[in-house]
């Protein structure tokens, strides 16, 4: 006897073989896409919310294609959850780090006092990763808790 | 931006402001991080008696009328984020550190109750992540600062009501009502600061203020002085969009609910406030016409409509709720008599509800841990078998109703000065008349706990649980006694908002 979930996830891994090939290879262009524009998020349009969505959509076209326990075993609930907290964590860190050293909160010139315009430069980078990361985790986790659900109907039964 | 080098000069008392806020928004993704349960109690039980030692000496700074401000990353107004902290703030800051701190006592004894342990570590960040919001958005002269931190508290308010669930599923829609609802607010709120941001081409509330003078008569102003009045509305339960609130407060867990009843709803009044006073002109026609023929009835139908039903609530949880929409009913009318003394009774009742409604909903907490339910059968013969928790529970509800010596009479008593100082003999009447049916439904729960046989015999709760209750009770008795911390302070803030 094969339970409702198992037979949906057959169903799911039968096929669709291109997409399947298609898929191994888009996922790792799209996390290099998504961290060009992370990185290039200073100085030209981008930044750390769409380099977030960008990289969490090859995981989430991943688990589409994949099925969710695939994804799951690249990428665990726990850690999507703690790495999300992590993001927050930098971008909070990199304010407390300017007031030890004697600026306002989030002022970048703490970071390199002599090169202010330097300064300015790796602060941006640093609180631009600190949104990417939780972004990122965000995104799938939403995904994960949305997908983890059994559906009602499969395919079969619309 | 300086081009100069600049070394770093600020000492750490420059910083409180930011660090009033800050500080809990650190320790909401450590918790995660650690994921420790007792460890998260801890943490976040430091972070918030640092919050309130922050805002004790916040409320020192600016005792002598001045105004500290912050101007986030070095960045100067209008351009950059100012923080701006003055007597009016400073009051409210206290009253959101000093509940929160006294709230994660009681849920060191109660939590596991109403919420499994291994939510626990996500629960107090959350509930860590509310602080930051509500403080922030009270703290801020930045308009659109006040719509993210007001996002941030409200979309982790939704998931901690929804934390009712593990007791009674209808917590889920509870909180769904209300994420509707405050979406609804939020955006009617973020359409308001387009309008006004398309008018002035500033977000900083000074620079504001100062351009919107300029135009004068500005349609687009006021069109959207009128969103966020409707937004800030919805979020303060104002009374004909008041309709997530009896049901959010219901089924969140109790932490929750004393929390939220506290300091939530008054911080949205905060934010009216400071948008008519420090962003429009109060002296405006416009302004006026609206809180004249709009608020001040709409204020005097919450009054007596809402303390009219929550007579006949039989969840006490429920009466208490409705019993709060009046009392926000008392705090709008203050406000919308646009007088000094009005708004100075606005401010006191803020702080002097914040605690009596803490008081009520905490001891019902604690009746809770026994009885599973807030019933009002439930509670029968209670006053014998929980005696301490049902004196608490006496002197919040007499403070409810504005006893002499309490707490609520002041603020009452300066609400019937300022109405009959401006004249209004038939509102002063409705608020006594409000206030007598304050007594029936206070006086239906005495009754059920003292003069009723006992059906079970339940024995008191533990000390650690009647401590919070305790400190709350006192606050109730002392702010009805000495008033120097309420009403000194509000008479300062009205003298700053009205200048």
């Amino acid at each position: 006897m094969v339970s409702k979930e198992e037979k949906i996830k057959n169903e799911t891994m039968k096929h669709h073989l291109i997409l399947k090939v298609i898929t191994k290879f888009m996922v790792g262009v799209i996390v290099l896409f998504g961290l060009y524009v992370q990185f290039h998020g200073d100085y030209s349009p981008g930044g750390g919310f769409q380099a977030g969505v960008i990289i969490a959509a090859a995981f989430i076209l991943y688990g589409i294609v994949m099925g969710l326990e695939n994804v799951q075993k690249v990428m665990p609930i726990w850690f999507a959850q703690k790495a999300a907290a992590v993001g927050v964590l930098v971008y909070a860190l990199t304010g407390f780090f300017s007031i030890i050293f004697g600026f306002e909160f989030l002022n970048y010139h703490a970071i390199s006092p002599e090169h202010p315009k330097h300064g300015q430069h790796y602060g941006i980078i640093l609180v631009e990763l600190g949104v990417g990361i939780t972004v990122t985790f965000v995104m799938i986790a939403i995904y994960y808790s949305f997908a983890g659900r059994t559906p009602r109907l499969d395919d079969k039964e619309w | 931006m300086a081009s100069e080098i600049k070394q770093g000069t600020l000492e750490l008392v420059n910083h409180l402001p930011i660090l009033q806020v800050i500080t809990p928004m650190l320790i909401a993704p450590l918790l995660v991080v650690l994921n420790n349960k007792t460890l998260s109690w801890l943490l976040s039980f430091l972070g918030t008696l640092a919050c309130l030692f922050i805002s004790i000496l916040l409320i020192q700074g600016v005792s002598d009328g001045s105004i500290l401000t912050y101007y986030l990353g070095g960045w100067v107004p209008p351009i950059g984020i100012e923080y701006r902290i003055d007597a009016a703030n400073a009051i409210l800051l206290f009253l959101i550190s000093i509940i929160s701190v006294i709230v994660l006592i009681f849920s060191y004894s109660s939590l596991h109750a109403e919420i499994p342990e291994e939510k626990h570590t996500l629960f107090y960040s959350c509930f860590l992540l509310c602080l930051t919001g509500l403080l922030g958005v009270v703290a801020t002269a930045d308009i659109f600062n006040v719509f993210v931190f007001l996002e941030i508290s409200s979309l982790s308010t939704y998931v901690l009501v929804a934390q009712g669930a593990y007791l009674d599923r209808r917590a889920l829609s509870a909180s769904f009502n209300y994420l509707i609802m405050g979406t609804i607010g939020a955006t009617f709120f973020v359409i308001g600061i387009g309008y006004i941001y398309m008018a002035t081409g500033s977000l900083n509330m000074m620079d504001i203020a100062e351009r919107a003078s300029q135009l004068g008569d500005n349609r687009t102003i006021q069109a959207g002085f009128a969103f966020i009045v409707v937004g800030m509305g919805l979020k303060l339960a104002m009374v004909p969009l008041h309709i997530w609130l009896p049901n959010a407060y219901t089924f969140a867990p109790t932490v929750v609910t004393c929390f939220l009843a506290a300091t939530a709803t008054k911080v949205a009044l905060y934010v009216l406030i400071r948008f008519v006073f420090s962003v429009f002109n109060y002296e405006d026609n416009f302004v006026n016409e609206l809180f004249f023929l709009l608020l001040m009835p709409l204020a005097v139908i919450a009054m007596i409509a809402a303390s009219v039903i929550a007579i006949f609530k039989q969840n006490l949880k429920k009466l208490l709720a409705y019993s709060s929409l009046a009392q926000i009913g008392y705090m709008l009318l203050g406000l919308s008599l646009m007088s000094q003394k009005g708004l100075a009774s606005s401010l006191v009742h803020m702080v002097n509800h914040g605690f009596t409604k803490a008081a009520l909903f905490m001891s019902l907490g604690a009746f809770m841990l026994n009885t599973k339910n807030v019933y009002i059968k439930s509670l029968r013969g209670l006053g014998k078998s929980m005696p301490f928790t049902s004196a608490a529970f006496v002197i919040g509800g007499l403070s409810l109703i504005g006893v002499p010596g309490t707490a609520g009479f002041i603020s009452k008593w300066l609400l019937l000065e300022a109405t009959l100082e401006t004249g209004y003999w038939l509102v002063a009447i409705l608020i006594i008349a409000s206030s007598l049916f304050a007594v029936i439904y206070i006086w239906k729960i005495i009754e059920v706990l003292y003069f009723s046989e006992c059906s079970e015999s339940y024995s008191e709760v533990s000390v650690l649980t009647l401590i919070p209750i305790w400190i709350l009770a006192l606050f109730c008795v002392f702010l009805g006694i000495n008033t120097s911390l309420t009403v000194d302070v509000a008479n300062m803030a009205t003298e700053i908002l009205f200048k």
